[in-house]
């Protein structure tokens, strides 16, 4: 029982991090119909500057918020540079440059700070709270920080102006337009807001995976699986999606495949759910006319 | 065929021929891995240019090939050359049954889902279930085949040519597969699929079939590879592989066959020269390459050269009197990924 405790809460900690990359993939697929497969590089590579502001000296909140809006910046160029002029072009075309950017990254971190594995600090105490047994610090902070994470959000999305017209240049470009909203602007703004979710979860994961160029990759699917199971165009749908699949990676690691299956299961789970719910659990049933 | 190009296709075949005589082993060893790419480019363009259906995760058909022809020659004690039918038909067998949830996944997701395929890839091949044949993270090393006795050739030679025929197979069977009727099929199903199910295009079929054959190609590529680097280990075979092999597709060319050889030759030569800027050039380059043919290059080095010869064509005045109609684009093919208006 023990045991199990321990992988459920733990599970509940790493899909955390898992809702948190779901999320990032939920705000660009929510904007502009992509699935952005650099999501997990570009985290990485938010994680890298952390770590290298932290290497100068700085301390860890301002090293992280510092990230935070670089990433936002970044997020917003890259959408503005990169991602616009194959707006409009066929499917392949906009996974070839989403793969291009994922390559980008990891080469660039390993060419400026090289491959070998570093250690990256946790903001949370060593010792976990309350002298329980059965979750860590830095795990229970990540559950905070990503509910945190999901108010702000919502409450962005629903709550104020340029949230509602964000919302409504996704919903309806050409309308969206037409009342004088900068369709353009609102997503970049959604690559931007993707980016720092995405630094954060890059953060909140190196303590536990190390520092290292390939340390997204596995998480980032686990993400889509997490949106894809949540529904994508919901971001509470995500970070639930995200949480369960955290939990089910767990339990199932633990007690049915071995952990050496793991990634195994995010591949069958995205099959299985693209085959037999495409919409997720809380996702809107899409009907397109021919 | 036109005089032209019949001599341009000799010239080619026997430039091919003659490298190997004179280079050293090695290049001609990293000629052989070129030609290996190139047919597993083949079949990715088979599936991906021609289709239309974007597979992220060509890696995992290469990994089955490559470890069939591994476990065949270390266990089973097969001659080399039998284990690529094998290879061929385990790849079909296994890219005919991913064809079906394929059926249901459309653009972006089938790119998920065979991403997803690609991440997992070394993990199943590191499983300890499997380890009695795939030797775990250890891998299985392959000794190298011996030439036929009497050849006066290297073994990397004789690999080469070996290379070369069953490549130049390949190609013949992509070209007939591709220029009639199933062809147009499967473009039709790749510009408007349901324009071509009303002209009676069994799509269900097309597409399974085509993810068979495409997987098929990859997998004999991959039991090459296999055999000529004498080693297979399941951290060869990451996701970077495919997006190796989707490199190779974006800058040979898509829905070209020719363009599949100079994508081979682009991911196999390419690094080695960047590598000796950085660990990392290969992959920055390949990057930038990747979102750069995107942008100003989408058919790739074979489009560009096509291109280049029909301008050359119209204007050399022989030719230009009997060119007074301007045809459609060649072959009455629709230029492949133009945006369509469904």
């Amino acid at each position: 029982m023990d045991l199990f405790l321990q992988q459920f809460l733990s599970g509940v900690a790493i899909g955390g991090v898992y809702a948190l990359v779901a999320l990032a993939v939920v705000m660009i697929y929510q904007a502009s119909d992509h699935f952005n497969f650099a999501q997990g590089e570009m985290a990485m590579f938010s994680t890298y500057v952390a770590w290298w502001l932290i290497a100068a000296g700085w301390p860890y909140w301002a090293a992280f918020f510092a990230t935070l809006a670089i990433s936002f910046v970044g997020g917003v160029a890259l959408e503005r540079i990169v991602i616009r002029p194959v707006e409009q072009a066929p499917v392949l075309n906009q996974v070839v440059v989403f793969i291009g950017l994922l390559v980008i990254f990891n080469a660039l971190a390993g060419w400026l700070f090289d491959y070998t594995i570093k250690p990256f600090p946790s903001p949370f105490p060593e010792q976990p709270l309350f002298g329980n047994r059965y979750i860590g610090s830095h795990e229970l902070g990540v559950i905070a920080l990503t509910l945190v994470l999901l108010v702000l959000v919502f409450a962005f999305l629903r709550l104020t102006p340029t949230g509602l017209a964000m919302r409504a240049a996704a919903e309806n470009p050409t309308s969206a337009r037409l009342v004088g909203i900068r369709v353009g602007w609102m997503l970049a703004l959604g690559w931007g807001l993707a980016a720092a979710i995405g630094a954060v979860a890059g953060m909140m994961i190196a303590p536990i995976v190390f520092l290292e160029p390939n340390m997204m990759i596995g998480t980032l699917l686990y993400g889509f699986a997490g949106a894809l199971l949540g529904g994508l165009d919901s971001p509470a749908g995500a970070v639930l999606g995200g949480i369960l699949v955290g939990i089910a990676e767990n339990l199932l690691g633990t007690y049915v495949v071995g952990p050496e299956l793991k990634l195994t299961l995010a591949l069958v789970l995205i099959v299985l759910v693209l085959l037999l719910r495409p919409n997720g659990l809380f996702g809107r049933r899409i009907v397109r006319h021919v | 065929m036109p005089t032209g190009r019949a001599l341009a296709l000799a010239a080619v075949l026997i430039g091919a021929g003659a490298l190997p005589m004179l280079l050293g082993d090695y290049r001609t060893f990293q000629l052989t891995l070129a030609l290996v790419y190139a047919i597993a480019i083949l079949g990715l363009n088979i599936l991906t240019g021609y289709n239309g259906q974007v597979s992220l995760g060509h890696g995992a058909f290469y990994a089955l090939g490559a470890y069939t022809a591994a476990i065949m020659i270390t266990q089973g004690g097969v001659a080399y050359y039998w284990t690529l039918p094998v290879a061929g038909a385990v790849g079909f067998g296994a890219g005919f049954l991913f064809g079906f949830p394929a059926l249901r996944l459309q653009g972006l997701y089938l790119a998920l889902a065979t991403f997803a395929l690609a991440v997992a890839t070394p993990q199943i091949l590191k499983s300890s279930h499997l380890a009695a044949w795939t030797g775990g993270v250890q891998g299985i090393v392959i000794l190298k085949p011996d030439p036929p006795a009497g050849l006066p050739l290297s073994a990397d030679q004789w690999l080469y040519y070996v290379t070369l025929a069953v490549l130049a197979v390949l190609l013949i069977g992509a070209w007939n597969l591709l220029r009639g009727r199933s062809g147009r099929a499967l473009e039709a199903i790749r510009d408007n699929p349901i324009a071509a199910a009303a002209m009676g295009i069994d799509l269900a079929l097309y597409k399974t079939l085509t993810f068979g054959i495409s997987a098929a190609y990859t997998s004999i590529a991959g039991a090459l590879g296999a055999i000529v680097i004498q080693f297979v280990a399941p951290d060869s075979f990451t996701v970077f592989l495919s997006i190796t092999l989707l490199v190779g597709l974006v800058v040979g060319g898509l829905a070209s066959i020719p363009g599949a050889i100079f994508g081979g030759l682009f991911v196999e030569l390419v690094p080695n020269l960047a590598e000796q800027i950085s660990k990392a050039a290969p992959w920055a380059i390949y990057g930038a390459f990747l979102i750069a043919f995107m942008y100003v290059m989408p058919y790739g080095v074979w489009g560009l050269m096509r291109s280049l010869f029909q301008r050359l064509r119209r204007k050399s005045p022989a030719t230009s009197r009997l060119r007074q109609v301007p045809a459609p684009a060649k072959n009455g093919r629709s230029k492949p990924w133009e945006p369509s208006d469904h």
